[in-house]
């Protein structure tokens, strides 16, 4: 298995937890204490309720394929990894994210198949990335 | 009850340039082309435009082959004396600028309103394929974008592959359905002299084409060009003037209720042009079937598809089935769809095929490829979180 391109992304102090996270292979993503919701994109205000109450939470990382696609056709360092998948993942939490995923085989890939996250480096971080959860031992 | 304004809004004149792949031509002077040419189709002189409007506009979204020249380009070439302009990216999808226009005119800021859309992404891309955002996929990303492009998800392609997967699993859709959508564009563009290509294409050619971004083949992808396409919008006072038939605006679709994002959208069998489709129909007593025909955007085949569900022309999730065989959608069909050749066969011109389309059907000037008695046509553009969409009539 090649591993895909990497982009480094421009860490913001606003977003500074979820990258933090990242780099030691969790998955942390704001929640509003006032009702719950999970804030996706991160923000520090809750879109649902407007608090802004917003605490940055560890989640499972475990979610399901909503769609995907295979991507046989890329511009630069990603022609060279063709076919990939992309896919968005719905977290178990309920955040859709979009995502690749590593590891499958493509002819099996389905939607609604279980994925576990993997997190590979991307300079001082790293980005979330699934694979399908058979394949890594979760079931 | 007040009219909604656009009913104070008529299409007075169109206008296109040369339009074709690699003519190497400078977006400015392709818009003057089309400029002219419109300003004269409306029997109007420059000196009679005080109104002008682009979409996206010189800031709007990267480099000019795809923004075509921002307004005081155009102006200072043309030596305009304005009341009014504008341009952004920032709106109800490509028809941003021709609403804005609209409002304009309803409102008394102009009377006459110029109104182009150019491209020259043929020439742009040069030998090197189609780029999308951050195509090289090695800078840094800051913003919205470092939740895609870490994921070489560059390119719109990707964007609209997974809502039709989504579709393909929530409602049995086939690529042999979508390929209608390309297959009818290319029976029409035949018949379409300005169309860039026009040769058949078959099921077989179709089914067996290289893929780009599962389920979306090539032959699902539009065709870069170069071009524009120009109009004017005036007060319907001078509709009696007019050299040629007044195209009516009868409604506009604006709404956009969901989250603005390809990925946050609620549930990816639907799209923006939900919220617009059913707008445009609060705003009017025209219904679906009084459509004699639809101008809806192809930017991809599957956004066709999504706009065909949107506007009622069928139900949610059965889009597909619609178009099993073509014959629905075929120029003697119940709704002739797209009967350019679309951006899929005629050249992507970027929301503005759609409409120029429109005006030409409701003006009876299709030639080979008119839809007898054509008297309400739809001409709907964008996908995703971004649409817009007018209903016109004779
Ligand atoms: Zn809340």
């Amino acid at each position: 298995m090649t591993d895909l391109p990497v982009v480094v992304p421009d860490v913001t102090a606003d977003v500074l937890p979820f990258w933090d996270g990242a780099a030691t292979d969790r998955l942390v993503i704001p929640r509003c204490r006032d009702c719950a919701t999970f804030v996706w994109y991160p923000r520090a205000m809750c879109p649902e309720c407007h608090s802004v109450d917003v605490a940055w939470v560890e989640v499972s990382g475990g979610g399901t394929i909503y769609s995907f696609t295979i991507s046989h056709r890329a511009a630069g360092a990603w022609a060279d990894h063709v076919p990939y998948v992309i896919a968005y993942v719905e977290l178990d939490e309920g955040p859709r994210v979009l995502t690749n995923i590593v590891g499958a085989d493509l002819d099996a890939l389905r939607i609604g198949d279980p994925v576990t996250p993997v997190f590979h480096a991307a300079g001082a971080t790293k980005v979330l990335r699934f694979t399908p959860a058979s394949r890594a031992g979760g079931g | 009850m007040e009219q909604p304004f656009e009913r104070r809004v008529i299409v007075s004149g169109i206008g296109e340039s040369q339009i074709g792949r690699r003519l190497h031509r400078t977006p400015l002077d392709l818009t003057l082309e089309a400029s002219l040419a419109a300003i004269s189709d409306a029997g109007l002189t420059v000196a009679d435009i005080d109104g002008l409007a682009t979409y996206p506009g010189s800031l709007g979204m990267g480099s000019e082959a795809a923004t075509g020249p921002g307004t005081p380009a155009v102006q200072d070439a043309l030596r305009l004396n304005l009341s009014w302009h504008t341009a952004t990216s920032e709106g109800p999808a490509q028809v941003a600028a021709v609403v804005s226009a609209c409002l304009a005119v309803a409102a008394g800021l102009a009377r006459h309103v110029l109104i182009y859309r150019t491209v020259t992404e043929s020439s742009g891309q040069g030998d090197g394929g189609r780029k999308g955002l951050g195509g090289d996929g090695s800078a840094q990303v800051e913003g919205w974008l470092q939740y895609l492009v870490p994921f070489g998800a560059h390119s719109a392609a990707n964007w609209v592959a997974q809502y039709a997967q989504r579709h393909f699993h929530e409602f049995g859709t086939t690529r042999e359905q979508l390929a209608q959508v390309a297959l009818t564009g290319r029976r029409n563009a035949a018949l379409n002299p300005s169309a860039v290509y026009r040769t058949p294409l078959t099921i077989d050619d179709y089914i067996t084409s290289r893929m780009i971004s599962t389920p979306l083949c090539l032959y699902d992808c539009d065709v870069p060009v170069d071009g524009s396409l120009a109009f004017v919008v005036s007060h319907v006072d001078v509709a009696p003037d007019l050299p040629k038939p007044a195209v009516r605006i009868n409604a506009v679709g604006t709404a956009q209720r969901g989250r603005p994002s390809w990925d946050q959208w609620s549930d990816l069998v639907t799209m923006a042009g939900r919220d617009a489709a059913a707008h445009l129909w609060t705003r009017t007593d025209l219904r679906p079937s009084d459509v004699d025909v639809a101008q809806l955007y192809d930017g991809f085949s599957f956004l066709t598809l999504m706009w065909l569900e949107a506007l009622g022309f069928c139900g949610r999730g059965e889009s597909g089935p619609f178009l099993e065989g073509g014959h629905r959608i075929a120029l003697d069909g119940q709704l002739p769809l797209n009967t350019s050749g679309g951006q899929l066969s005629a050249g992507r011109l970027h929301g503005y095929l759609q409409l120029h389309e429109a005006v030409v059907q409701l003006r009876g000037d299709a030639g080979a490829r008119q839809v007898a008695g054509a008297e309400v046509a739809v001409a709907a553009s964008g996908g995703g979180p971004l649409a817009g969409v007018l209903l016109l009539t004779k």
